[in-house]
């Protein structure tokens, strides 16, 4: 496996929306290299405080040679990369994890929730290079129109039709991207390939296990090294007690986990 | 001799177990040093420290595990390990592949534990020291720390010593009123050498959901916050004991380094460093060469306990 350590240039800042930012960073190494689904630990300053790298899925690729991440402005980490601009250096590890399996064989459906959003669009180009001729499903909500529509565009120009839901109401269906779901034939054999908050990801679960549905999940966890040593990135799994979502993830088949379901 | 870097003399000695150079990666931070392979020229480093043995292998807590604080972070992995038989059999052969000294970290819940474990790690290749975790609670004395205690330090020190063929490092507990008293029962427990500190004691609360943020409630503080606690105990411990120290706590660069040498360590341990900059132990090396050549030392020993008191 090839992993990289590696100070990468900012050539692109982007404020999506109020809070929302994207970052194209300069690195032929990880992005020649990244598979969808997979991510990378940024390091957010040079201080000490915040100390630890945040993990960020790859959100996009592009000529080998670029690749983004998406985030919200959440915490001590995210506002601090918020204030990076172009040409500004950033130190990244990467790319880490497994990303998602990719079958050609029927529909694939690209499930969406939130930053969960930014490796499907990843996945999405991926889908659209590897299997040309398949279906091409994206279903993606967020909390407000100003959060999902920049996100909604980069699906659009793939030429791929987007199916929305926000929890206001303000974009597409006023509920869950799940409500939507229930309301396409989808098939028996289409795959689900979902990210976002975790109740988004269990209710995919059980929708996927009723309707005997393939079902990949990518996972978010607390993580401090996201290479399989800090030993945080836990959750919980049928085969042993946990997985870890560093090194056998993030991304997982939804049924090889335990889900606690409300 | 590969003590030398760029013509500098870095070779440190624990008991008779000798290091091309001090800087050393710690237990739990660099996993089976396979992980770090991508970023880390492992033949350059002192020593490797793999993750905590126990006698049967073990789940960890649940999750939460960790989380950030100012400067540190705290965990309560709660010691997830393989258990010594799947370590020795999957994890040995790699290990043996790394050219510089692999020492194995070792924990138990009772004295016989962690006799069993050094008994089973005795004849095994590319084992060059044990080092013993006797932070864990002693689960036939009410669950206190060996730690804590200095009958009970001693009496681990001295059950895996006597299975031991290799140096014997016992890692100190950071969470007690002296420190010197545990080293000094340890070291007449006969211990070779002694590692501090362990992660000190804490806890973080979320007020918005009014919850502990770790599962385990409380957890090890770690990283750089911890640096000046662990300086201080590694001070009073050299001045203590005539057996080896080795320092632990914060240390991230060559400049860490020689603090903590000058305070009397021998050696030390690169720990949650490894996490943010997987290089940290072999720049902290490279950043060693460099001191001693622009200094002119005829060797990096001349630094251990060479503080200038006021």
């Amino acid at each position: 496996m090839s992993q990289f350590q590696e100070k990468t240039q900012i050539i692109r800042f982007e404020q999506l929306s109020s809070d929302i930012v994207r970052l194209t960073l300069d690195s032929p190494d990880i992005a020649s290299r990244a598979t969808p689904g997979q991510f990378v630990m940024v390091k957010a300053g040079r201080g000490r405080d915040p100390l630890l790298r945040r993990p960020f899925s790859i959100s996009q690729t592009s000529n080998n040679r670029h690749f983004q991440i998406l985030f919200k402005v959440v915490g001590s980490g995210t506002s601090i990369l918020a204030h990076y601009r172009v040409g500004e250096y950033l130190s990244v590890l990467g790319p880490l994890g497994n990303g998602y399996q990719v079958d050609c064989d029927g529909c694939n459906c690209l499930v969406g929730g939130g930053m969960g959003i930014a490796p499907l669009l990843f996945l999405g180009k991926w889908l659209a290079r590897v299997c040309p001729e398949n279906p091409l499903l994206v279903v993606i909500g967020a909390r407000t129109a100003a959060e999902l529509s920049p996100l909604v565009k980069d699906f659009e120009e793939l030429g791929l039709r987007v199916h929305t839901a926000t929890d206001d109401g303000s974009l597409g269906h006023h509920g869950f991207v799940i409500d939507v779901l229930k309301t396409i034939n989808l098939g028996n054999s289409s795959r689900m390939h979902v990210c976002g908050p975790y109740p988004m990801m269990a209710a995919m679960y059980l929708f996927c296990k009723e309707k005997k549905l393939s079902c990949q999940v990518s996972m978010e966890t607390h993580m401090a090294c996201g290479m399989g040593a800090c030993l945080g990135c836990i959750v919980p799994s049928r085969a042993g007690v946990y997985a870890h979502a560093c090194t056998d993830g993030p991304v997982f088949d939804a049924k090889e986990l335990v889900w606690e379901v409300k | 001799m590969g003590s030398e870097v760029n013509g500098a003399d870095l070779g440190v000695s624990i008991g008779t177990l000798r290091l091309q150079n001090p800087v050393m990666t710690a237990s739990g931070t660099f996993g089976y040093a396979k992980e770090f392979e991508p970023y880390v020229n492992l033949h350059r480093l002192g020593a490797v420290v793999v993750k905590g043995i126990s006698l049967e292998p073990r789940a960890g807590n649940p999750p939460p595990r960790i989380i950030e604080t100012s400067c540190g972070m705290l965990n309560a992995i709660g010691l997830e390990n393989v258990g010594v038989d799947r370590f020795i059999s999957e994890k040995m052969e790699a290990l043996q592949a790394v050219t510089v000294p692999v020492v194995v970290n070792i924990l138990g819940d009772t004295v016989e534990e962690y006799r069993e474990i050094a008994e089973r790690l005795a004849d095994v290749e590319g084992v060059a020291a044990i080092e013993v975790n006797i932070s864990c609670p002693n689960v036939k004395k009410g669950g206190v720390a060996f730690g804590t205690v200095p009958e009970m330090a001693a009496a681990v020190t001295a059950a895996v010593k006597k299975e031991s063929t290799v140096p014997v490092i016992v890692k100190l507990s950071p969470n007690v009123t002296d420190v010197t008293i545990i080293a000094r029962a340890v070291e007449d427990g006969g211990a070779d050498a002694v590692s501090l500190i362990n992660t000190l004691i804490g806890m973080a609360i979320d007020h918005r959901s009014r919850r502990p943020a770790l599962a385990n409630v409380i957890g090890g503080l770690s990283g750089p916050a911890i640096k000046p606690v662990a300086l201080r105990m590694v001070y009073q411990v050299a001045q203590t004991v005539s057996i080896p120290v080795i320092g632990i706590g914060g240390i991230e660069t060559a400049e860490d380094v020689l603090e903590f040498m000058l305070a009397g360590a021998t050696a030390v341990q690169i720990g949650t460093a490894n996490f943010v900059n997987p290089r940290a132990s072999e720049e902290a090396v490279q950043g060693l060469a460099r001191y001693v050549v622009d200094q002119k030392l005829v060797s990096i020993r001349e630094m251990i306990g060479a503080l200038i008191l006021p």
